[in-house]
C-alpha cells in the first residue's frame, strides 16, 4: 500500500478546502470500500481526510415531514432509527439485507453511496480495466460478466453500482446535499450516479473534492407500504444477483402512485420510471405488474452470462409489488 | 516499507481497559496495530477483506471488522479484543458457553465469532431488528433464525455453526 497522510479537518470547509488543494486525496469515512481497495493497489490516495468526527452523524425529522441523515450516520444505526423503520420500511429492510453486523456499524451514508463496483476485473490490478485505467480496455466485456450489468452500459465498462441503500434512496426521491469546492448544492439521487459512456472512469456528477453532508428523505406518507427484495447467491452477506426497491400507494386495486428502482442491473441504482408509467392509474394485478416490468427491460441488452438477470428483476417485480398489494396499508 | 513521519501518526487508544500510546505508520490496520504491535493475537487475519469475520473487535463497545479500520483514526476510543472478554481463569459467561457446547473445532473463527456475538446481543438489547425480523417495528425476538442471520459475517470453516448457535442462544437466555 502506498504510504499516506492523515488529517482529520475541523469542520466541512476545511475538509472540502483540503480536498481543493490536494488532487491524490481522498475522504475516509468508516473504510469498508476504501481500505479494501487501497490494500489491492486499486485506489492510491496520497492523503486521507478523515470525515468520522464531523458532526455529521445526526437523523433529523424535518418539520412537515421526511427526514435529513447525516452523512456519517452508520448503516446499522439507521436501519435502526425508529422514524426509518415505521416511514421508510424500503430503507430499513435495503440496509439490513446488506453486508454484515460489523461493517454496517463501520460504514456510512455517504461513503455507502460512493462505494465503487464489485467488478472483480476493476479489483484486480493485473486486469484491463477502463474505470481503474482509463483507455486500457475492458476484461469483464468478454470475460466472466455474470455479475453485470444489463441495462445502460457501454462497450467501454459494464459494470453495475453494489449499493442497496442506494437503489432504496432512489425509489425514495431522496435528495443529496453536497458541499464542493464552489458550495454547497443539491443534488437528486436519481442524477448522482453517470452511466458509464465514454468515461466509465468519472461514476458521479460531483466535483471532485465534493463532499456528501447529508441524505434528505422527502415526506413520503405512501412509503409505509413499501418493500425492499434482494436475490443473491447465498442467503445472507452477500452483495444483489439482482434487487427492486419499490413503494405502492393503492386506491382500492387501482394504482393511486407506485415508485420502483432496481439493483444490480447497471452502472447506477436503476429508479424503472417505464415500468411506474404503465402501472399508474390502473387496477393492480400481478399481470400488469409482470407488464410494467417487461416495458422497463425491453431495452435490456444481457451479456454472455447474465441473461438471466431479465427475467430475474421481472420476478422480483412482481412478487414485491403483489405481497405489497395484499399488505393492508398501515393507517 | 520505511516511511517518513509524514506518514506516521501518535496514537492513544484504550484497549481492554488500558491506555496504550502507539506511533504508527499511518498503513497500520487496527488488527495488526493489536496483534504486532501489542502482542494481543487473539483477534485473527482471516481475509484481510472484510468477508471473514475472524478479525471482530468492539470499537466503543459496537462489533467492527479491525482489518478495515486504520488505526490512525482511533485517537481517544476505545478497544475491546477477546483478551477483554475475559481470560482462561475468569470466562465470560459466553466464553463458558462456547465451551460447554463445544461451539468450535480448530478455533481459528473464535475470538471472532466471541466479539461479535457479544455486540450482537447488545444490539438486540437495544431492540435493533434484522433482515428476518419480520415486524420492524416490534422488540426482536431472537430465534435460531435471528442468531444465524446476525452472525452472518462470521464465517467458521469447520462449519460449528449448531453449537455456536446454541452457545450463544444460552447466553442470550441466562443474561
Ligand atoms: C464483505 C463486504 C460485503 C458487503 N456487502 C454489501 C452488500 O451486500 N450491499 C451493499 O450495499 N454494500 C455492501 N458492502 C459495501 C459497504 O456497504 C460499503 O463498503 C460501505 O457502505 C461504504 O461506506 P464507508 O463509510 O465504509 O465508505 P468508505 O470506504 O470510507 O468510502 C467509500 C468511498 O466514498 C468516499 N466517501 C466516503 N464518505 C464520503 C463523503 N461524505 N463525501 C464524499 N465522499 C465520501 C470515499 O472517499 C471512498 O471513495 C460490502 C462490503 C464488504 C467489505
Ligand atoms: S466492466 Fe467496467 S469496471 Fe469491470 S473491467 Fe470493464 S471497465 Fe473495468
Ligand atoms: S480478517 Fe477481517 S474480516 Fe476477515
Ligand atoms: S472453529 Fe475452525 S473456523 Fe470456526
Amino acid at each position: 500500500m502506498r504510504p499516506f497522510r492523515y488529517h482529520r479537518p475541523a469542520d466541512v470547509a476545511e475538509a472540502v478546502a483540503v480536498l481543493a488543494d490536494e488532487p491524490q486525496a481522498a475522504y475516509l469515512a468508516g473504510g469498508t470500500n476504501l481500505v479494501d481497495l487501497m490494500k489491492l493497489g486499486v485506489q492510491r490516495p496520497d492523503l486521507l481526510v478523515d470525515v468520522n468526527r464531523l458532526p455529521l452523524d445526526a437523523v433529523e425529522e424535518l418539520p412537515g415531514g421526511g427526514l435529513r441523515i447525516g452523512a456519517t450516520v452508520r448503516n446499522s444505526d439507521l436501519a435502526a432509527h425508529p422514524a426509518v423503520r415505521r416511514d421508510y420500511p424500503v430503507l430499513a429492510r435495503a440496509l439490513l439485507a446488506a453486508a454484515s453486523g460489523q461493517l454496517r456499524n463501520l460504514a456510512t451514508t455517504g461513503g455507502n453511496l460512493l462505494q465503487r463496483t464489485r467488478c472483480v476485473y476493476f479489483q484486480d490490478t493485473g486486469k484491463a480495466c477502463n474505470k481503474r485505467e482509463p483507455g486500457s480496455g475492458c476484461a469483464a466485456r468478454h470475460g466472466q460478466n455474470r455479475d453485470l450489468a444489463v441495462l445502460d452500459w457501454s462497450d467501454l465498462c459494464v459494470a453495475t453500482h453494489p449499493s442497496d441503500l442506494a437503489v432504496a434512496l432512489a425509489a425514495l426521491d431522496a435528495v443529496v446535499e453536497v458541499h464542493e469546492p464552489a458550495g454547497p448544492r443539491d443534488v437528486p439521487l436519481a442524477a448522482l450516479h453517470r452511466s458509464p459512456g465514454e468515461h466509465p472512469e468519472r461514476e458521479t456528477t460531483l466535483a471532485r473534492g465534493a463532499l456528501i453532508t447529508a441524505v434528505r428523505l422527502p415526506h413520503l406518507p405512501a412509503a409505509r407500504r413499501s418493500a425492499y427484495l434482494k436475490v443473491r447467491d447465498r442467503a445472507s452477506f452477500a452483495f444483489a444477483v439482482g434487487s427492486v426497491a419499490a413503494v405502492l400507494d393503492l386506491d382500492g386495486d387501482v394504482v393511486r402512485d407506485v415508485r420502483l428502482a432496481y439493483g444490480a442491473v447497471a452502472h447506477r441504482p436503476w429508479r424503472a420510471y417505464r415500468a411506474e408509467e404503465e402501472l399508474r392509474g390502473r387496477a393492480f394485478s400481478p399481470q400488469l405488474a409482470a407488464r410494467a416490468a417487461d416495458a422497463e427491460l425491453a431495452e435490456a441488452r444481457p451479456l454472455r452470462h447474465n441473461g438471466f438477470k431479465v427475467p430475474l428483476t421481472r420476478a422480483i417485480t412482481v412478487r414485491a409489488l403483489t405481497e405489497l398489494a395484499e399488505r393492508t396499508p398501515a393507517p | 516499507m520505511t516511511t517518513d513521519e509524514r506518514h506516521s501518526s501518535r496514537v492513544a487508544f484504550d484497549v481492554n481497559g488500558g491506555r496504550r500510546e502507539l506511533t504508527l505508520d499511518n498503513r497500520t490496520t487496527l488488527l495488526d496495530a493489536l496483534r504486532e504491535r501489542l502482542g494481543l493475537i487473539g483477534a485473527k487475519k482471516g481475509c484481510d477483506h472484510g468477508q471473514c469475520g475472524s478479525c471482530t473487535v468492539l470499537l466503543d463497545g459496537r462489533r467492527v471488522k479491525s482489518c478495515l479500520v486504520f488505526a490512525v483514526t482511533l485517537d481517544g476510543r476505545s478497544v475491546v479484543s477477546v483478551e477483554g472478554l475475559g481470560g482462561p481463569d475468569e470466562l465470560s459467561p459466553l466464553q463458558a458457553a462456547f465451551v460447554a457446547h463445544d461451539a468450535f473445532q480448530c478455533g481459528y473463527c473464535t475470538p471472532g465469532q466471541l466479539c461479535s456475538a457479544r455486540g450482537m446481543l447488545d444490539e438486540v438489547t437495544r431492540g435493533w431488528p434484522s433482515a428476518v425480523t419480520d415486524d420492524l417495528t416490534a422488540p426482536a425476538e431472537l430465534t435460531d433464525a435471528e442468531i444465524r442471520e446476525r452472525m452472518a459475517g462470521n464465517l467458521c470453516r469447520c462449519a460449528a455453526y449448531p453449537h455456536i448457535v446454541a452457545a450463544i442462544q444460552e447466553t442470550a437466555a441466562t443474561r
